[in-house]
């Protein structure tokens, strides 16, 4: 651990490892953005992107960039930040690497509100605010038959593992009901992808985010980190246990829901990348930072193999994320066995 | 501040039950100030429940407790854990902490987002681990220690608190005999020498005895008795308490009642019956 003084008695305490692998995903992830910025069918070289980034560059290329290519790269960092920042707080509050938005049934919500909305051939609009809706209410649902004196980690994985389910079958009920080209539409959705998104299909995300990130970031992360000890070591520790995990759960329910309305519920990245920071940093803790980082360049990264694994046909960046995520969770699940966990 | 003669910490016709179960009902109860106080009991007696209770771990259904003469639950919670540490039954050592690292989470009252780590918390941490015996294993990590010495870090964790009142759930449960013992001279130590008020659950009636200053008997959510241990610990009591047949004889050691469980069949001292 270092610690850095300042003048008046004020102190920062971190650990350097657990910084420096956060800077280098965040430098990953603006890497690859740069890249991601510069392919497609008109390449452009990363020092212009650079160049029409800040401003400086040839017109032709400051359209491509800026107009065409930056809502969708922007939308990819900020949703894989904010999943990974739900999935950080999840896995933190009910104490199981396990604990993620798309385990625990709130992705599932969001996408049962979305499809209602598709069915009823509402807008994309709609469906943005069908997706936060049905994430909300799933949550509030969950958190309410979970509560008993307090909610705890393991009644809550069961209980949001139930709702998964159920939820996963209304989903396909809602699919049978549509129109051919709704439930088309609907499986894009689905699957999670980030073609043809628009400043204005990420700026509520951004808004959100520009409020969440500082309150649970500067606010919340300390005493997140006490309560990985148990709710009464945390409580002697004057950590307000319940209500700091009702504020935290509201967090991270809005974050998984508002990613999933700019992106759809684009699997695996809220259940990775905490797991990724984790092992980058090897810090206890919930890594929020590290985990941010890690889901920016996860998702960017997803989305450009997705573009350029196979010429001439793209993959929805949740088919991507799926194929990776399902091989890190069998490599984890041998790992966990190897070690005698599990 | 507390009105004179007041003790610290005391709860007052307290009803404290889990969901439907209720487990006490009117029980009041004081902890001496600078005492080392020991609450014994039967199984399922309420004990740890009361000690949850005093450390505000749980709300009680009706009743107070007062710290300081306040009532427990309007204060501030990080107020309140800067006067009255509490060493829980379980708690989960995060994946790769080391020792100095979970020790100094004790320190958490103390700071602010600005103040994460002052020279004071440096010294009170360095403190805590030579007081426990830990100083050694500061960078170890505690998922590869024994029981015993894991125990030892969490009291200095709770130690790193500094507060003046420390509650301590079973304190040596799995623990070996001669752990038990290195623990509670610990604790008597921190008592004696720091002037620090304790209240530990403990289950060994007699270990409870020798170390106490002050014993609260209960069962059935009541106290059945309560004073210094040579006054309680009879064996009409442990016949009333633990429904235990019993002959409580002078612990030749230290003078304290001993209490020697009457033999429910004859055993030679050759071995057979």
């Amino acid at each position: 651990m270092s610690v850095i003084r300042f003048a008046g008695g004020r102190s920062v305490r971190f650990r350097p490892r657990a910084l420096a692998a956060g800077t280098g995903c965040a430098v990953l992830a603006l890497v690859l953005a740069v890249f991601a910025l510069g392919s497609g069918d008109y390449p452009i070289g990363p020092a212009d992107v650079v160049r029409s980034l800040v401003g400086d560059g040839d017109p032709a290329h400051d359209f491509i960039v800026n107009e065409l290519r930056l809502p969708r790269v922007v939308t990819a960092l900020l949703v894989g930040a904010a999943l990974a920042l739900a999935g950080a707080l999840f896995q933190s509050l009910v104490r199981n690497p396990l604990g993620s938005p798309d385990v625990l049934g709130f992705t599932q919500g969001a996408a049962v509100g979305a499809l209602a909305v598709v069915v009823a051939g509402g807008s994309s609009l709609a469906l943005a605010t069908g997706a936060v809706a049905g994430g909300l209410a799933t949550g509030a649902v969950i958190y309410l038959l979970a509560w008993r004196q307090g909610v705890h980690g393991q009644r809550l994985v069961l209980i949001g593992i139930g709702m998964a389910a159920i939820l996963t079958g209304v989903n396909g009920y809602l699919l049978t009901r549509g129109q051919l080209m709704d439930a088309a539409r609907a499986v894009l959705w689905l699957t999670g992808s980030l073609d043809g998104r628009g400043w204005k299909d990420v700026l509520p995300l951004l808004v959100v985010m520009a409020v969440l990130v500082p309150v649970v970031l500067l606010g919340c992360s300390r005493p997140l980190r006490m309560m990985e000890m148990g709710d009464d070591a945390a409580g002697g520790l004057g950590i307000p246990v319940e209500r700091l995990r009702l504020v935290l759960l509201a967090a991270a329910v809005l974050l998984a829901s508002f990613a999933a309305a700019a992106a759809g519920p684009v699997n695996f990245v809220a259940l990775t990348a905490p797991q990724l920071a984790k092992r980058l940093t090897k810090s206890p803790g919930p890594n929020l930072l590290a985990s941010m980082a890690t889901g920016a360049a996860l998702l960017v990264g997803a989305d450009l193999i997705g573009q350029q694994a196979f010429s001439g046909h793209q993959l929805p960046v949740g088919v991507v994320t799926g194929v990776l995520g399902g091989g890190y969770l069998v490599w984890l699940l041998a790992a966990e066995r190897r070690a005698g966990r599990i | 501040m507390a009105p004179h003669g007041a003790p610290r910490l005391s709860g007052s016709d307290l009803t404290l039950s889990y969901e439907q179960r209720t487990i006490a009902e009117g029980l009041t109860v004081a902890v001496p100030d600078q005492s080392f106080t020991v609450v014994v009991g039967p199984n399922a007696c309420g004990k740890s429940t009361l000690l949850r209770a005093l450390s505000r771990t749980l709300k009680p259904a009706a009743g107070t407790v007062l710290l300081d003469g306040q009532d427990i639950a309007s204060l501030p919670a990080k107020q309140v854990a800067r006067t009255l540490g509490l060493l829980p039954q379980s708690s989960i050592a995060p994946d790769g902490i080391t020792v100095a690292e979970l020790v100094a989470r004790g320190r958490y009252p103390h700071q602010k987002l600005l103040r994460q780590w002052s020279p004071e918390d440096e010294r009170v941490v360095t403190g805590s681990m030579e007081a426990t015996g830990v100083g050694q294993l500061a960078d170890r990590m505690v998922d590869e220690l024994s029981g015993g010495q894991r125990q030892r870090v969490w009291i200095a964790m709770a130690l790193a608190q500094e507060t003046p009142l420390l509650l301590l759930d079973e304190p040596t449960t799995y623990l070996d005999i001669a752990h038990q013992l290195e623990i509670l001279d610990l604790c008597a130590r921190l008592h004696e020498e720091q002037g620090r008020t304790l209240v530990a659950v403990l289950h060994d009636l007699n270990q409870a005895a020798r170390y106490a200053t002050h014993l609260i008997a209960m069962r059935d959510g009541r106290v059945v008795a309560e004073g210094a241990p040579g006054d309680v610990v009879t064996a009409e009591l442990v016949e009333e308490v633990f429904r235990l047949p019993c002959r409580v004889i002078d612990d030749p050691e230290t003078g304290t009642p001993l209490v020697v469980p009457a033999a429910r069949r004859r055993v030679t001292a050759g071995g057979k019956a």
